[in-house]
């Protein structure tokens, strides 16, 4: 038997197990993917019939406003999100020491992350709130003038992330700790005897080591940058006018509050597309490291 | 429309819903009242209905309130159950010009138009037919601190210029005079539609909530001319765009602030304390001569034409227009009987709400009923905007027109 055929036998013999993933997979993500794509290019309330409009409701998101003033804070939220390995990092060096009642302190710190995003968000608009908020209160005790960060259009973007990096930062964190106990003790030990100390050790010994760690805790950061939308529901429902809106909630709002399906698919499309770009980034990474 | 439908009717199988709902002496309910007391009220309706009916079976879906404005699209253009909770006025126009609603004109006689009068029959009247019952309506109006105002020195509010001095004399004494959680959006719209109503009157705000009118024109400036007065004298509460309706009220309630425009509901919050200093005003004229009308959304059921059970659907809707069945849901629900046989519950509120609406014949069902979705969306972040960048008037008026000119477009 010649070996072109034998690898044809194993093709054959692969259909059958890749089939149900397969079926599934177009069925729940092939086919919604086409579909939006498809009623992008309408005019749609749910109601009255579908009204193509081709390429129009492309023309105006490129044209409103609001839709720049999604991109540019999704762009922020992606930007601020690399802070949360960083931080992850840090935290992860500090509770990497075997302290009695260790265990309890690295659950403290993982804490944010297993709460649910919409607590999260509440927490943090309470404590934000010009009112009543802690952060307020905290500001007068030591006599400063109070703020209103969700109220006012250049803070609450900022304040929101603040508030996403909080459980961003635990994940990354325990990336990190997992990572740490991979680090290999021999090649620290022979650092250690030529020298290497504090940041020389960091930089040049155990940061090489955590690679690993690093590229799932980016990968993880930027995810969950693109698809922010549940805190900034939660906390300011893109408000105030807009100002804080990202793409996720911006399709949210003009498909469930306008009705406006076809437009809504299109900022959906669009986002897709931005996230292709990113995805076509890590699959290029994955298949060199594959490669290596 | 088509092109929901099979998805829905395969998940309608899937969940063994299809049988229940088909059979001929059952019949399906669908209503978006999650909350307690409403929940409740609806649960009582279909045990005295299966009371009155022996072998006929009511299966009461209750669904929450957001997502059932996004899913009645669903179902109506696909598999619809046979009876459906739903507006009055425009929103339910919107449903049955695509044909979507059964008639039901032949429970409205002459005696039934005369019980509920002609404002609840023209809400629910589309081409001279009718095509929903309403059941119940709350008022909208000022409620207020009594005893803040009298520490104040503060009369009745009847006038614009009692409604400014009111403000002058609230901040005077350190209360935020108006109260107002920006961060919902709609409760700015309460604002925009009694200044409009009270400045250019109904017929021109329902012109203009129906797309036939300019939010360019004077009339619509004047509104925002009189708004700004407000915002000048710093009558609004800060930091508002940060707070929801529900979180805003503990300023009224902890004596920070004076007033509220807010429909009835608020006064489930008041505490007995609340209660007893709370008070109702309804807005105050502004212009002289401009007949008063006031915000009063009503809710209605009606039954889909894709109805299984559309003789059940009609006896259930027939029932529900008893005054006997009016006067026990609004007795759970705190609202008013949109059937004027039905009796009131006995709260000063509601007997004022009732005496209010009963004397003017207008009621508009609150901005984001009476506009176009898409349009009440926009509009209500801008008059959010404004509320805080009052400078930007030019911008946020071309932007609301745009939108409107481009949705009101194809109709026109």
């Amino acid at each position: 038997m010649s070996a072109s055929a034998n690898r044809m036998r194993g093709g054959m013999a692969a259909l059958p197990f890749i089939a149900p993933a397969a079926l599934f997979f177009s069925v729940f993500v092939l086919w919604p993917i086409a579909d939006s794509i498809w009623v992008s290019l309408h005019d749609w309330d749910g109601i009255h019939r579908m009204r193509w409009v081709g390429l129009g409701n492309y023309t105006e998101l490129f044209g409103d406003d609001v839709f720049y003033t999604a991109l540019v804070n999704n762009i922020w939220w992606l930007l601020s999100y690399m802070l949360a390995p960083v931080f992850g990092l840090a935290m992860a060096l500090f509770l990497n020491q075997s302290i009695a009642g260790m265990r309890l302190y690295k659950s403290l710190f993982f804490f944010p992350f297993v709460i649910s995003q919409v607590v999260v968000g509440l927490v943090f608009s309470w404590f934000f709130n010009g009112d009543f908020g802690l952060l307020n209160l905290g500001l007068h005790a030591i006599g400063l003038h109070g703020v209103s960060l969700l109220g006012n259009a250049n803070w609450a973007t900022p304040s929101v992330i603040v508030a996403g990096l909080w459980p961003q930062t635990a994940y990354c964190m325990i990336l990190y700790l997992t990572g740490l106990t991979a680090v290999n003790g021999e090649i620290v030990e022979a650092a250690r005897m030529d020298g290497a100390r504090g940041w020389n050790m960091l930089w040049n010994i155990i940061i090489p080591q955590l690679r690993p760690a690093t590229f799932i805790a980016v990968v993880v950061s930027v995810v969950g940058a693109l698809r922010s939308f549940d805190l900034v529901s939660i906390m300011t429902k893109g408000g105030p006018y807009d100002s804080s809106a990202v793409l996720a909630y911006y399709m949210y709002e003009q498909t469930f509050l306008s009705f406006r399906y076809g437009y809504g698919a299109a900022i959906a499309v669009v986002l897709f597309a931005i996230m292709d770009i990113y995805i076509a980034i890590f699959l290029v990474i994955m298949l060199r490291q594959e490669r290596r | 429309m088509s092109r929901t439908s099979w998805v829905v009717r395969f998940l309608m199988g899937a969940l063994a819903l299809a049988p229940v709902a088909a059979r001929a002496d059952s019949i399906t309910v669908n209503t978006d009242q999650s909350d307690p007391q409403p929940k409740a009220a609806f649960q009582e309706v279909v045990k005295r209905f299966e009371a009155a009916n022996p072998g006929t079976h009511v299966v009461l879906n209750v669904y929450d309130h957001e997502a059932y404005k996004q899913s009645i699209r669903n179902w109506l253009t696909s598999a619809p159950p046979d009876v459906v909770l739903w507006y009055t006025g425009v929103r339910l126009r919107q449903f049955v010009q695509p044909g979507l609603l059964a008639d039901v004109s032949a429970l409205w006689t002459p005696a039934m138009k005369e019980a509920f009068g002609p404002t609840a029959v023209a809400l629910v009247t589309d081409n001279g037919k009718q095509y929903a019952v309403p059941y119940t309506q709350y008022q909208y109006g000022i409620y207020y601190r009594g005893d803040l105002f009298q520490k104040a020195g503060i009369g009745p509010i009847a006038t614009w210029d009692d409604l400014l001095g009111a403000c002058d004399k609230l901040n005077a004494i350190g209360v935020a005079p108006i109260d107002i959680g920006s961060k919902d959006l709609w409760p700015t719209a309460a604002w925009f539609d009694y200044l409009d109503l009270r400045i250019n009157g109904y017929a021109s705000h329902m012109q203009l909530m129906s797309g036939k009118m300019s939010y360019l024109d004077p009339k619509v400036r004047d509104v925002f001319a009189h708004w700004k007065q407000l915002i000048d004298r710093k009558c609004f509460v800060p930091n508002h765009a940060e707070l929801s309706m529900q979180e805003s009220q503990a300023l009224l309630f902890q004596g920070r602030a004076g007033m509220m425009l807010l429909g009835n509901f608020i006064t489930a919050n008041f505490s007995p304390e609340m209660e007893k200093v709370m008070q109702y005003a309804p807005f105050p004229s502004i212009t002289p001569g401009v007949a008063r009308a006031e915000d009063a959304p009503m809710d209605s059921v009606a039954v889909p034409q894709g109805a299984v059970n559309k003789a059940g659907a009609m006896k259930f809707v027939a029932f529900m227009m008893q005054p006997d069945i009016q006067e026990m849901i609004n007795r759970y629900e705190k609202q008013i009987p949109a059937n004027t046989q039905a009796k009131l519950v006995d709260d000063r509120f509601l007997v004022d709400g009732r005496k209010l609406l009963q004397a003017t014949p207008d009621h508009s069902q609150f901005f984001d009923r009476d506009t176009d979705e898409a349009l009440a969306t926009l509009a209500m972040k801008r008059f959010q905007e404004f509320m805080i960048k009052p400078d930007r008037l030019d911008r946020i008026l071309a932007d609301i027109d745009r939108a409107r000119l481009r949705i009101y477009a194809p109709a026109n």
